[in-house]
């Protein structure tokens, strides 16, 4: 089939328009499309976020007249390394991460182990159950289960205090954020199985079927061979984990609605959110922004190099 | 590295037969097992169960009825007619809207990802590492955190509140570009370039047949970005504030807040509408789950 499209092709030489001819120029004229739009719409916004962090609108006298907008240097910066809100709202997430994270890639490991095992049948249908939550859009996850913990509403509240056990408050200052971890692990579980259960059928089975033969045990095989093996799609999910982490918007924005116990700075996310289009300052949004794409770009890059230099991948 | 990556879909075949062949057992192990991935799929598809009961509920049995079974009346095509006829129809013109988004941007995206992926591993050229290494650190720096840079930009220029506020960013996919690069590497042999330049092939025909090969991956990265696009929030909701453009997540979203504040009917509206706004790509997961076991695969064994 190749071969066919390769001689078809025969007519169309000296035809080729001038830039087409040009070796050295051809891979520039395939990246320019993306790159063009790559500038414009990831590298621009990025350095235009930090111009503008730089600025402050200034109301003078009683706020009436048009606000003037001054250089402000780094002020903006200091203000936000100094900002407790901005920290508490790290903080929660960076907690969030570490108690979240283990236990949905943990979740995922061991269920990506389960359907890759011989002990287990059905596995077309659980894997497509498990993947279920992942084509539910985040938003709706969210909205979806605020009703099943909303006390008007949940048929959880309503039956747990039917058997006379009390009555659970899923939205308290306490247990809200873990509400919303439950809502995060929900949705992402299927999806972080389905690529270490991908990296797992790429094992071939040459590497383990020796080891059974030898009488070695499913966990074993799985904690010896399999897992080590696995590492690089772990670490891929644990990135893509950390990030989504420290972006955390949707479940606090759509609980805020049901619950009074999240704030505008409950997340870093949603703090620079709220001060650009709620309180309109657009530029202390920016700093906000900016710090926290760093702090997420630091984290995640950090994490790459460790695990890379520990597990040699 | 680079040849396991290629020989991923193959060995996902080879082990589904071999899974095959081996003998069920039934032990203990077996049995426990097995009630771990039934309790678990009881929590991954609970939610979704009270979503469909309660789709079929009025406005008095969503609240008086226990959710997780039918109410006596059956009022699911009521609700489907107030959703859809609410506010102008509104509803159909957000799927219409998500749809145009999701589908746009994926296709253009997958295009332009797939050309310079292409070049980025079938060229040798200078300043490639450097775009190479852009390309990785883009892909850790999340999308939400450009969000907002992005509406000071668009609305200096005035495109905020336009379908290209959410289209253009769209196009833009770093992961698309890794990924084809990684396919291109290993999918396309230099063999069958050299051979299509000598038959006098100009650059650009050289690139189409490397296409052909390279479509597993195209599919993949389409389907990614469908997906991010499709369940995009932030961005929409920081770009847009004309209801008339928004997605079926901003959309719903806007008559939750609504809901907070004022009347019960809006809730038999939103749980119905976000039933319809999961059914599509639950049937185009359905559909095309071979391919995404595939492309995954690929990106994760690089890691």
């Amino acid at each position: 089939m190749a071969l066919e499209s390769v001689t078809s092709l025969s007519p169309s030489v000296g035809k080729s328009p001038w830039f087409w001819r040009r070796r050295g120029l051809t891979p520039y004229l395939f990246f320019l499309p993306f790159g063009l739009l790559f500038l414009l719409f990831f590298i621009a916004p990025i350095l235009y976020a930090i111009y503008e962090s730089l600025f402050r609108s200034q109301r003078s006298g009683l706020g009436l007249g048009a606000p003037t907008i001054n250089f402000n240097g780094l002020s903006n910066y200091l203000q936000v390394i100094h900002d407790p809100d901005f920290f508490a709202g790290v903080g929660r997430v960076l907690l969030f991460g570490i108690v979240q994270v283990p236990i949905m890639l943990g979740l995922a490991l061991l269920l990506a182990l389960l359907l890759d095992s011989t002990v287990v049948r059905f596995k077309p249908f659980f894997r497509l159950a498990f993947f279920v939550p992942y084509a539910i859009p985040g938003i709706i996850a969210a909205l979806l289960w605020g009703y099943l913990y909303d006390p008007g509403l949940s048929p959880i509240v309503k039956g747990v205090s039917a058997l006379g056990l009390g009555t659970p408050d899923f939205l308290g200052v306490q247990t809200v954020l873990w509400s919303i971890a439950n809502i995060v692990t929900w949705a992402w579980t299927g999806y972080n199985m389905l690529i270490i259960f991908a990296a797992l059928q790429a094992i071939p089975t040459e590497l383990y079927e020796s080891a059974r033969i030898d009488g070695a045990s499913g966990w074993r095989i799985a904690w010896r061979i399999k897992i080590p093996l696995v590492t690089p799609a772990l670490i891929l999910t644990c990135i893509f984990s950390i990030i989504g982490t420290l972006q955390l918007f949707n479940e606090p924005q759509v609980l805020s609605t049901i619950s009074n116990n999240i704030p505008t700075s409950y997340t870093p996310n949603f703090y620079a959110y709220y001060t650009a289009f709620g309180n309109n300052n657009y530029y202390y949004g920016a700093a906000i922004a900016v710090v926290l794409a760093l702090v997420t770009f630091v984290l995640s890059f950090g994490f790459l190099r460790i695990t890379q230099r520990q597990a040699g991948v | 590295m680079s040849q396991r990556t290629a020989s991923v879909p193959i060995l996902t075949a080879q082990e589904l037969v071999i899974a095959r062949q081996r003998p069920r057992r039934f032990n203990l192990e077996s049995i426990g097992a097995m009630t771990l991935l039934v309790l678990f799929t009881f929590y991954f598809l609970v939610p979704y169960f009270w979503l469909i009961v309660s789709s079929t509920k009025n406005a008095g049995d969503l609240f008086g009825t226990f959710g997780f079974w039918f109410a006596p009346n059956f009022n699911l095509f009521s609700n489907l007619q107030q959703l859809f006829t609410y506010q102008d129809g509104i509803f159909a013109r957000w799927l219409l809207n998500t749809l145009l988004y999701a589908g746009v941007g994926a296709v253009v995206g997958t295009w332009l990802s797939s050309m310079a992926g292409y070049a980025l591993a079938k060229y040798v050229f200078r300043g490639r590492n450097l775009l190479f290494s852009l390309v990785l650190g883009a892909i850790l720096v999340p999308t939400t955190a450009l969000a907002l840079p992005l509406y000071l930009l668009f609305s200096g220029v005035g495109l905020t509140n336009t379908y290209w506020a959410v289209l253009l960013p769209s196009f833009v996919s770093p992961f698309g570009v890794y990924l084809s690069r990684i396919y291109a590497a290993a999918g396309v042999p230099d063999e069958l370039l050299e051979a299509a330049r000598v038959d006098g092939a100009n650059e650009f025909r050289t690139y189409t047949i490397a296409l052909h090969l390279m479509i597993p991956a195209l599919v993949t990265i389409f389907l990614f970005q469908f997906v991010a696009i499709w369940n995009n929030y932030f961005l929409p909701l920081v770009m847009l504030s004309d209801e008339k453009l928004f997605p079926v997540t901003v959309g719903l979203a806007t008559w939750n807040v609504t809901t907070a504040g004022t009347s019960k009917f809006l809730y038999g509206l939103i749980i119905t509408g976000a039933l319809i706004s999961t059914i599509p790509l639950l049937a185009g997961c359905v559909v095309l789950q071979r391919f995404w076991r595939g492309g995954l695969g690929a990106g994760s064994v690089k890691g």
